[in-house]
Parts: C-alpha cells; structure tokens; sequence
C-alpha cells in the first residue's frame, strides 16, 4: 500500500510530461503565418547563377538519358 | 513501472494531446473571431462596433497578398458606406519591412500588424492571405483562404451581399 501511494505522483508527472511531448507533435509543421525567412533570396536553390548553370549542365551530360530538365538532346554526355 | 501503469500514461497523454489539438483547431464558419481590442495589435483599430468586418491576413513577405489589396480597396471603398469595415492584419514581426510595404503600395485601407502573431495563431488561419468575413454578430460568415483572382473577388461580394440584406430586411 505504501508503494502504491508514494507512485501516484510520479504516474501524474509522467502524463503531464508524456501529454506534452504528445502535443507538442500537433504542431510540427511551419505554419503558413511563419514563413517570412523561408522567402527570403538566400533560401531560394537557384541564387547562384553560375552554380546552377554547372548543375545543369551536369545533369543534362551525366545523368539524363534522353535530355534532362527540358534540354533537347540524346543524353550521350558527349558534350 | 507495470504494463498497466505504462498503459495508463499513455491513455492519458493521448487524451490530453487530443485535448491540445482541439484547442488549438483553425476558427471555423460560424465561430466567435476574437475580440480585437483585446489583442496586443500595432495601430489604430477602425470603429467596429455594429459593422461586418472583412478581416485579411497578409505579409509583405507574400506575393499574393499582394494581388489581393486593390480589390480589397475596391471593397473598402464600395461597401464602406453600408457599414462594412476592410481591414488588414499583417503578420510581419519586422517592422520596417511592414512599414516599406505601406508606404511602397500605399494600401487604401485601415491595417495593424500582429507583431507578435497572437491573433493569427488564435486564428490559425490556413493559408497566406486569407479573408475572413465577420457579420454585426462576431461571427465567421466565410472564409477565404488564398488568393484566386476574380473567383476569391466575387466571393468575398456574394457573402457581403448577402449579410447586408439579411441586416436590411424587416
């Protein structure tokens, strides 16, 4: 009976702690109001011109196999 | 800690995480919407008392809240005598990026910023921007998530129509 009592408390904490860590997971998403510095230019992939023009042309020479990402061409790599 | 406890703890974590998530659910169409005196919002409130509110949520941040400020002008400026209110809550927390923004667009319409974004997540409004419409009573008449041109435009003047001669009928 003893033991019993002296866990009580102990159970309650763990649910208050356990119920948070739960909600907590209800909010996991960036909220749509929460967004400001996921617009901004040092967020965007394609800020480096020159870094996106070596990507480009290495997707379009090594990786597609009939023309990658809207360039004609066979997918030879021979240029 | 037994089986049972453990499955106790957790009966009661779920229940209360659900408990959470209810209170925490997006205001819908026919919900209370806060009062907004009773929110900490930079700038001076229009009389509201009586009125229907148009309520836009915006960022300077967001393209299409952008597009959405003449026609919400256009309604400010036709409906304002009919007693409909237009006014724009912007959801910057910098505020020179809110204060550029007003003075680059030169919006025609009463705005305050939530800088401290309260109303917009008591709000949790599901989308940037989104109109909500609120009759004399407080309550969400419509809500208009987004911007989608003429279609969002005759929307938002179908549902004033319609709560303004529902106040002007016998």
């Amino acid at each position: 009976m003893i033991r019993h009592r002296s866990f009580r408390p102990v159970l309650f904490l763990c649910a208050i702690v356990g119920a948070g860590l739960l909600g907590g997971c209800t909010t996991t998403m960036v909220q749509p109001w929460e967004r400001a510095a996921l617009t901004t230019y040092s967020m965007r992939t394609d800020r480096d011109p020159l870094a996106s023009t070596m990507a480009e042309h290495t997707w379009f020479s090594r990786e597609a196999a009939t023309g990658g990402r809207g360039v004609g061409g066979s997918g030879c790599g021979c240029n | 800690m037994s089986r049972r406890n453990f499955q106790s703890i957790l009966c009661a974590g779920l229940v209360l995480a659900a408990i959470v998530r209810a209170v925490a659910a997006p205001l819908g169409v026919g919900d209370k919407f806060p009062e907004l005196s009773g929110i900490a919002l930079e700038g001076k409130l229009p009389a509201l008392e009586g009125r229907v509110l148009v309520v836009d949520f915006w960022a300077s941040w967001c393209g299409p809240c952008k597009e959405a400020f003449p026609a919400l002008a256009r309604v400010h400026a036709w409906y304002g005598q009919r007693g409909v209110v237009v006014l724009g809550v912007s959801v910057d927390q910098k505020e020179n990026e809110y204060a550029d923004f007003l003075k680059k667009f030169a919006v025609r319409f009463p705005t305050v910023r939530d800088h401290e974004q309260k109303l917009v997540a008591l709000v949790q409004v599901p989308a940037m921007p989104t109109t909500y419409v609120i009759g004399r009573d407080g309550r969400v008449r419509a809500i208009l998530s987004g911007y989608h041109g003429a279609a969002t435009d005759k929307e938002l003047r179908t549902t004033l129509n319609t709560i303004l001669a529902e106040n002007s009928s016998p």
